[in-house]
């Protein structure tokens, strides 16, 4: 019998598309559609799901809409409520999401609802010997799995940047007067019981409004190591001239910040580090491992939980002072023994010539 | 402040310095010299734990429970630091649980052990945990967890949580973008899945260890034995990394070299 596979998104934050790992996971879905020869449906939750169905339209899936305002904010009580709705209808053997905040929040709750099993951080679907097949890391990226579970529905919620994006290759059907057609969209009524509603969600925070310094989508990770506030060659700290030039090379090479555990817990102990350093900037063993294809890593030292940080990305140069660096030595492409402090001095007046001149 | 009643969900990790290699075993894969490995407890499940303490700290009447599914041993060597750390009373599952376990078999050993806790009141329930793991890292057990205790207002990747002057509370949870969405929840019983919180690793106190010892020791002789079921997950291999860089050492280049050979690798498409 042909297996349902249900592919899950959620509208994003500007209510009219879905977020960029959603695409990505689509395509994976299509894809495991097509090798187990299976069904695919759709379920999207929003407040309004119509324009996002309308990107996906082309697909050729059934879709299946939870809409209305309790659907507009990521929360656990009503979000859990919308996707065991669609599950109810759908009643899949598979499941493939997109990893988001508010679906790895909600998806193992519903996963225990549908009496299904769930895996996360996926960064691979195959098919090995006719079965679907998962591959995840273990032990924070430092032990690669390949699996297979019996049990359905099985969840399985995919990493970002991990498949290619689907895109529709066909054009929208148009209607007579030549308007794109819109999609057709099964609406699945979901009325939440006052006990569903005991949360509200009150808005977005940004840690430190002034410097945003986290970029997902950046080309480059520049990682800031302990090394910026230990002192210097003059036997003293110089921790106002490291804000600014990290804060510099940020603003105008686009990239996205990390920082070493280290440094990152001096903050923590209100010693006085780099004020824009919190730990949502912690990469490595206890912290993120961010996706870029490139990283530039400044006055970092260490091993193991370093090397964590780094697993996924690519291209990788270090600048710091020394020349055995047991975590840039066979972890980076090129290590440049030099102060990071006039590299990226001299980096900074290198990009700004070169915003002036374009 | 009203009271609450503090269950902290921790397991045990192997010291992060340490090199893991996988070996195959009867029972699916495991690490080499597992049970050789120091081991943590968990560096997510500590914040929560410490984060938990501070709470009960300023909310008086208030209680900290820890439940860990853990070898026994282990869990012992484990707990003659962290005892030291803040007060909790253990409530130990003796079980092989690593980071290879299936999360729903853990996660429904936790929700027996948390059902079975005397005087525990479950409308004052703050059920607590790390967002992630440094074994499996799969981010699900406090969902299963609190599904099966029947808590719908969930919350993961927690930063920050404030209780308001009505008894309400405001959550920040970590969201894409490094921002953190904010929450107000009108109270108990909630499960925070904790990313790092804001609060340093409490200094060693001897003397809160004592305490804690006292119960934790005939707590542990009492553990029940928790059971894992075979088969849950079918793992068709398990391997480390192999890529091993060749790294280009460069040595006495004047810093503005450097820097125009990295402003054209940055630039490189």
């Amino acid at each position: 019998m042909s297996q349902k596979i249900l592919f899950l998104a959620h509208v994003d934050e500007s209510g009219t598309a879905l977020p960029k790992v959603a695409y990505e996971a689509l395509g994976a879905a299509l894809e495991v559609t097509a090798q187990i020869e299976g069904s695919l449906t759709i379920g999207l939750i929003g407040e309004r799901v119509q324009a996002v169905a309308d990107t996906v339209g082309a697909t050729g899936a059934r879709i299946l809409g939870v809409s209305g305002p309790d659907f507009a904010q990521p929360r656990y009580a009503s979000d859990a409520a919308a996707v065991e709705a669609i599950c109810r209808v759908v009643t899949p053997d598979i499941v493939i999401a997109p990893g988001t905040s508010r679906f790895w929040r909600v998806l193992p709750g519903v996963a225990a609802r549908m009496k299904g099993r769930v895996d996360t951080h996926l960064t691979a679907l195959d098919r090995v010997d006719g079965v679907l097949t998962a591959r995840r890391w273990f032990y924070r990226q430092r032990l690669e799995a390949v699996m297979q579970r019996e049990a359905r529905p099985w969840f399985l919620v995919m990493d970002s940047g991990c498949h290619q994006a689907w895109t529709a290759t066909t054009r929208p059907a148009t209607t007579t007067t030549g308007a794109t057609a819109t999609t057709e969209v099964e609406s699945i009524a979901v009325d939440l019981p006052a006990a569903a509603k005991r949360t509200e969600v009150a808005g977005v925070r940004v840690p430190n409004a002034n410097a945003q310094t986290i970029r997902p989508d950046a080309e480059l990770l520049f990682v800031a190591g302990a090394g910026w506030s230990k002192k210097q060659a003059d036997g003293k700290t110089h921790l106002p001239e490291a804000e600014a030039l990290i804060l510099e090379f940020l603003r105008t090479s686009g990239a996205s910040l990390g920082g070493s555990k280290s440094l990152v817990d001096q903050t923590g102990e209100n010693q006085a580090v780099l004020g824009f350093m919190t730990h949502l900037n912690q990469v490595g063993q206890t912290g993120s491992t961010p996706r870029h294809p490139k990283g530039l890593s400044t006055c970092c030292h260490g091993e193991e939980p370093h090397v964590v940080g780094w697993r996924f990305i690519s291209e990788r140069r270090a600048v710091n002072l020394d020349p055995n660096c047991g975590w840039a030595r066979g972890k980076a492409d090129v290590l440049y023994v030099a102060d990071a402090f006039q590299v990226v001095a001299k980096l900074n007046l290198l990009l700004a010539e070169k915003a002036q001149r374009t | 402040m009203n009271a609450y009643h503090i269950v902290v969900c921790a397991g045990i990790v192997p010291d992060p310095l340490q090199t893991l290699e996988p070996v195959n075993t009867a029972t699916g894969p495991a690490l080499k010299n597992e049970m050789m490995l120091p081991a943590v407890l968990d560096p997510w499940a500590s914040h929560a734990l410490y984060e938990a303490a501070n709470l009960a700290a300023h909310a008086p009447g208030s209680k900290v429970w820890l439940v860990s599914a853990a070898p026994k041993a282990k869990l012992q060597q484990v707990m003659m630091n962290v005892a030291q750390k803040v007060s909790f009373e253990l409530i130990p599952v003796d079980a092989p649980a690593n980071g290879f376990a299936d999360a729903h078999a853990v996660a429904g050993m936790l929700a027996e052990a948390i059902q079975f806790i005397p005087a525990l009141d479950r409308s004052r329930l703050l059920l607590f945990g790390g967002w992630e793991s440094a074994s499996r890292g799969a981010g699900v057990t406090m969902q299963l967890v609190g599904e099966q205790l029947g808590i719908v207002d969930q919350f993961q990747g927690v930063d920050q949580l404030t209780v308001q002057p009505d008894g309400s509370f405001e959550i920040l949870e970590r969201i894409e973008g490094g921002r953190h969405l904010v929450s107000i929840c009108q109270g108990p019983p909630v499960v925070l899945g904790w990313a790092t919180g804001n609060l340093p690793e409490p200094k060693n106190n001897p003397q809160v260890g004592m305490v804690n010892m006292r119960s934790i020791m005939p707590a542990l002789q009492k553990a029940k034995a928790g059971t894992l079921p075979q088969g849950a997950v079918r793992y068709l291999s398990v391997t480390p990394p192999k890529q091993q860089r060749q790294t280009q050492i460069v040595k006495d280049r004047p810093a503005d070299e450097i820097a125009a050979e990295l402003l054209q690798w940055i630039l490189q498409e």
